[in-house]
């Protein structure tokens, strides 16, 4: 058997198992999180800080997108249902693309770029100086002290700022689509209240919004407490966490749309 | 960053999300308008009730008076069993007659409510008599061609039979 044969196959067999295994290791590392979470909660300032860094501090860029967001669908949107004769209609798909689709996704892409990064490079910046070993040391235990706060931070804020993008997506598709074009606003509201449902259409975007903080927030988490202690490691495991989690939100998205239309 | 500052700041923070929650809940999405109050129940039986969907309205005149509650199939004598919730503000006779609409050419299929001349009023669990289920396309369609279609071969016919003759 040609050696030149056998050593890409061995290449391959190696990735897979690398990636099962990491993958098995991720699945405990959340489990670990989850069962030693009951002690921060009750330690309630942690969480309450890290909301502060994960959720506050991203609320500027969520907004500032989300306004643009919605002025571009107005726009477009207009452009479109205009040929058709019913550009009234542009507040209903201004309100559903966002409410369905683009709140939680575009959130939880932003919250990977913004605040999953900057948990990624702390926890691997901890790591890499031994601090999460001194913890270790002073018999803390670091998953109950560092990673259960921000996984709880992130859960918790990852709903409120899809529902902050999607109000403000509204907010900038009635901007360009009443004031500056002059589209009826009774007919404006009075279509999207007909057509957006509370339970099929807000109450899943909701839920797709839990489920992408949940795998955002533990990609980023995992991503840091698993990197090399080095600074290209750290490097590398930023990186890391951007594209696994857009992927994972992107896939996730899939998934939960499947479920909840089919 | 002291902690009541900090405390501060994420309560801000979460009373803005739950406030555009409750802002998509009430001004883009429809939690206020189907919440009707009080209803009463009323039941209607249809041979065909097209894309009927439970939550669709039931308007009498245009106006919205209540909502599909429920939609069941009856086994025994193989009709569509539709139930209806009223707005109990609204009294409608017993020899009302409920309609399946579709709203413009492509709308959603919604009950519309004839109010008919009887004294009595439908009570809670009332059964509405008279129902005229869903137009269907296709038979519309299908029946226009068959009778298309016999119209032509008759004629052809009656030409055959007058030059047999």
């Amino acid at each position: 058997m040609p050696d030149r044969l056998i050593t890409p196959l061995r290449n391959i067999g190696h990735r897979v198992i690398d990636r099962i295994w990491r993958l098995g290791v991720a699945a405990r590392f959340f489990v670990t999180a989850l069962t030693v979470s009951g002690e921060s909660l009750r330690r309630f300032h942690l969480v309450i800080k890290e909301i502060y860094f994960t959720g506050v501090l991203s609320l500027i860029i969520i907004l500032v997108s989300a306004l643009f967001v919605g002025m571009v669908l107005g726009l477009q949107g207009y452009n479109t249902l205009q040929k058709y004769g019913s550009s009234e209609a542009v507040g209903v798909l201004v309100a559903l693309s966002l409410v369905r689709e683009l709140g939680p996704v575009v959130t939880a892409l932003l919250f990977a770029g913004r605040a999953g990064t900057a948990i990624t490079a702390e926890i691997g910046l901890m790591k890499a100086t031994e601090q999460l070993s001194a913890m270790e040391m002073m018999a803390v235990n670091p998953v109950a002290r560092v990673v259960a706060p921000r996984f709880w931070a992130g859960v918790i804020s990852m709903p409120f700022l899809a529902a902050m993008f999607s109000m403000m997506g509204v907010f900038g598709g009635w901007l360009v689509a009443v004031p500056v074009i002059g589209i009826d606003d009774g007919a404006f509201w009075s279509q999207m209240q007909a057509n957006v449902d509370f339970h099929e259409d807000i109450v899943n975007g909701v839920i797709k919004s839990c489920v992408f903080g949940v795998a955002c927030t533990i990609i980023a988490l995992f991503e840091g407490y698993d990197a090399p202690p080095t600074a290209e490691g750290v490097s590398r495991a930023t990186t890391r966490t951007v594209v696994n989690s857009s992927l994972a939100v992107l896939g996730l998205d899939f998934v939960l749309t499947s479920f909840m239309i089919g | 960053m002291d902690r009541t500052t900090l405390d501060l700041w994420v309560g801000i923070f979460v009373a803005a999300g739950i406030a555009a929650l409750i802002g998509l809940a009430m001004k883009v999405g429809n939690l206020t308008s189907t919440n009707i109050g009080e209803t009463y129940t009323v039941q209607a039986a249809y041979e065909n009730i097209g894309g009927l969907k439970v939550r669709a309205p039931v308007k009498s005149a245009g106006v919205v008076v209540g909502r599909v509650a429920d939609i069941r199939f009856d086994n025994k004598k193989f009709e569509a069993v539709v139930t209806l919730n009223i707005d109990t503000s609204y009294q409608f006779p017993r020899d009302t007659i409920a309609a399946i609409f579709t709203s413009g050419l492509l709308g959603e299929q919604y009950v519309g409510l004839e109010a008919g001349a009887e004294d009595d009023m439908l009570k809670d669990g009332d059964k509405i008599e008279s129902t005229q289920g869903a137009v269907v396309l296709e038979k519309l369609i299908s029946q226009f061609l068959y009778n298309k279609a016999s119209e032509g071969n008759g004629s052809e016919g009656g030409n055959s039979d007058k030059k047999a003759e």
